[in-house]
């Protein structure tokens, strides 16, 4: 009882693990044994089901590495999410930037909401919205012909840029949230100090600023290359015929094709390149927190 | 100085600019459901037909309510699951605590494409199957995180002293978890249960791979009619769906800062 009463946490994992068993085990049955199934599964040659004949191989795996079609795939889906972060850290970290340092008290903290709260709405909902936008006769470009005197026509549904829209839209406010984090995080001391030691403005970004909202940046650069990596939802509605993407073949391996085993394989490669990526990442996320 | 004053207008100008990126498409969205062309063809006439033909879509009505009820589901399990891990983890320590704390972020870093499809297989294979079931299991595995990581947050401003203050005046740990403890971190589980409700409600990758016909959820049934080809009527449900849950987070900001400030 004496060492019970001590300030601070007490030891053991005996107490502690009628508290933690219940939602670990839900992890466990809904999130890590599936993914531990998946493996399984994509070594397999046919579903184990209605007594189908089964036995084990890598044949999944040798149709990745013997189709060009899915590593170019992966690799379109690879180039998707970098430009995709690209575009997010353009168009993010000024608006970060200008968050954390040019505004301040009541009209950041609305601001701040403002700009983080489309993310929390229906991601589906929100690209079904640019397809309004973007579809020929849709409202850009009937607001561009009312404005130009000459006829254009602006059709960019069904097309790359369409997806890349779409998708920076949807992600862009993550990036604002983390570089937003780090950026307030810096002291103005700091800026203060490089502009009157004689450093010109584009020195004290170049040098002060960015480097020290590197954590901010690469999180958010991972937060939104993995899920876009893996994105399938976007490039159907936005992109069209257009918009076959690794994520979408992997889709159309388990709701129109049915090849599980090959859909788990496809999806297991995607996961190695993902815990790569984050993989990469960790050290200068670890070193910032 | 002139320069400095300059450039923060623009600044300001950027993220009005910003803004307008992010809002324009979702209020064009919405206005499309108070046009009377089903063509969405302009000019604008104002109806509220497309609403009233919802009311008639059975099919719609029911996916909305089984959204309803798994969201109300998941937020209830995750959050006294979630809340009672949080507190495990903040009050013990012991071996392994760090990786159980690293064992969290799968949920929430691993793409929903790989979780669901994972979940489909494993599901299958177990004699779950698919269905309302099935959506309920993944969506408290994907909120736990949240909720955990919330609860968690608010307990670090919570003061060990008042506990051992409770017990050296004879209170025993139920009392003290009850009347101590729980009233503190009350907004955090607050929050951490309105972001499982907006998780569960918003989530549509991993109930796709898990719903079948009948049983699905509201985004799963508006995915199946957007690509059937755009109709007002999901203009109309879309801006419903919008509305509830840029509201639910509305309501989480007065919980929880996600700025970091004070």
């Amino acid at each position: 009882m004496a060492d019970q009463l001590a300030i601070g946490s007490r030891r053991g994992l005996k107490p502690a693990l009628p508290l933690l068993l219940p939602a670990y085990l839900w992890l466990t049955v809904a999130i890590f044994l599936p993914l531990s199934a998946m493996v399984f599964f994509s070594l397999m040659t046919d579903l184990p089901v209605a007594g189908k004949e089964w036995s084990f191989t890598l044949g999944n795996y040798a149709a990745f590495f013997s189709q060009s079609l899915y590593s170019t795939l992966l690799l379109s889906s690879l180039r998707l999410g970098l430009e995709v972060t690209l575009w997010c850290v353009v168009i993010g970290y000024p608006a970060a930037y200008v968050l954390a340092k040019v505004l301040k008290g009541r009209s950041r903290e609305a601001i701040f909401l403002l700009v983080i709260l489309p993310f929390w709405s229906n991601g589906l909902v929100r690209i079904f919205s640019w397809a309004m936008v973007l579809r020929e006769g849709g409202i850009l470009d009937t607001a561009l012909n009312a404005v130009l005197p000459f006829k254009i026509n602006i059709d960019l549904m069904y097309s790359y840029p369409a997806v890349i829209i779409g998708l920076v839209h949807s992600y862009v406010p993550y990036m604002v949230l983390t570089c937003y984090l780090t950026l307030q995080a810096i002291d103005d001391s700091l800026i203060e100090a490089g502009r009157s030691l004689g450093a010109s403005r584009r020195q004290v970004l170049w040098r002060v600023i960015i480097p020290l909202s590197m954590p901010g940046l690469i999180a958010g650069a991972a937060l939104i290359f993995v899920p876009v990596v893996g994105s399938f939802m976007e490039p159907r509605i936005l992109g069209g015929r257009t918009g076959t993407f690794y994520g979408t073949v992997i889709e159309d391996q388990f709701v129109s094709v049915f090849n599980w085993p090959l859909g788990a394989a496809l999806s297991f490669i995607l996961l190695a390149v993902v815990l790569i990526i984050l993989a990469l990442a960790a050290p200068v996320l670890r070193r910032a927190a | 100085m002139a320069t400095t004053r300059i450039l923060e207008w623009l600044g300001r100008f950027y993220i009005v600019l910003l803004l307008g990126f992010l809002y324009l498409p979702i209020i064009i969205m919405a206005a499309m459901s108070f046009n009377a062309s089903p063509f969405y063809q302009l000019p604008f006439e104002w109806t509220t037909d497309w609403y009233a033909s919802l009311s008639q879509n059975d099919q719609l009505i029911a996916a909305t309510w089984n959204s309803i009820e798994i969201a109300i589901i998941t937020t209830l399990i995750s959050t006294v699951l979630g809340s009672m891990a949080s507190l495990a983890l903040y009050r013990y320590d012991f071996r392994g605590k760090k990786v159980l704390q690293a064992l969290l972020f799968p949920p929430i870093a691993i793409p929903w494409l790989i979780t669901g499809t994972a979940m489909l297989i494993f599901f299958f294979g177990v004699g779950i199957g698919r269905g309302l079931i099935a959506i309920l299991l993944g969506h408290v595995a994907l909120a736990l995180p949240y909720v955990i990581v919330v609860v968690s947050a608010r307990l670090q401003t919570f003061a060990p002293e008042l506990e051992e203050a409770a017990r050296s005046l004879g209170a025993n740990q139920w009392q003290v978890t009850m009347r101590v403890t729980l009233p503190w971190i009350t907004p955090g589980v607050i929050a951490g249960g309105l972001f499982a409700f907006a998780v569960s409600f918003d989530q549509f990758v991993v109930s796709y791979f898990l719903s079948t016909p009948g049983q699905t959820t509201l985004p799963v049934e508006i995915y199946a009619a957007i690509r059937k080809g755009f109709t007002p009527e999901i203009n109309a449900v879309s801006t419903i769906i919008i509305v509830v849950s840029m509201a639910l987070m509305l309501l989480t900001a007065r919980f929880f800062k996600f700025g970091g400030e004070k």
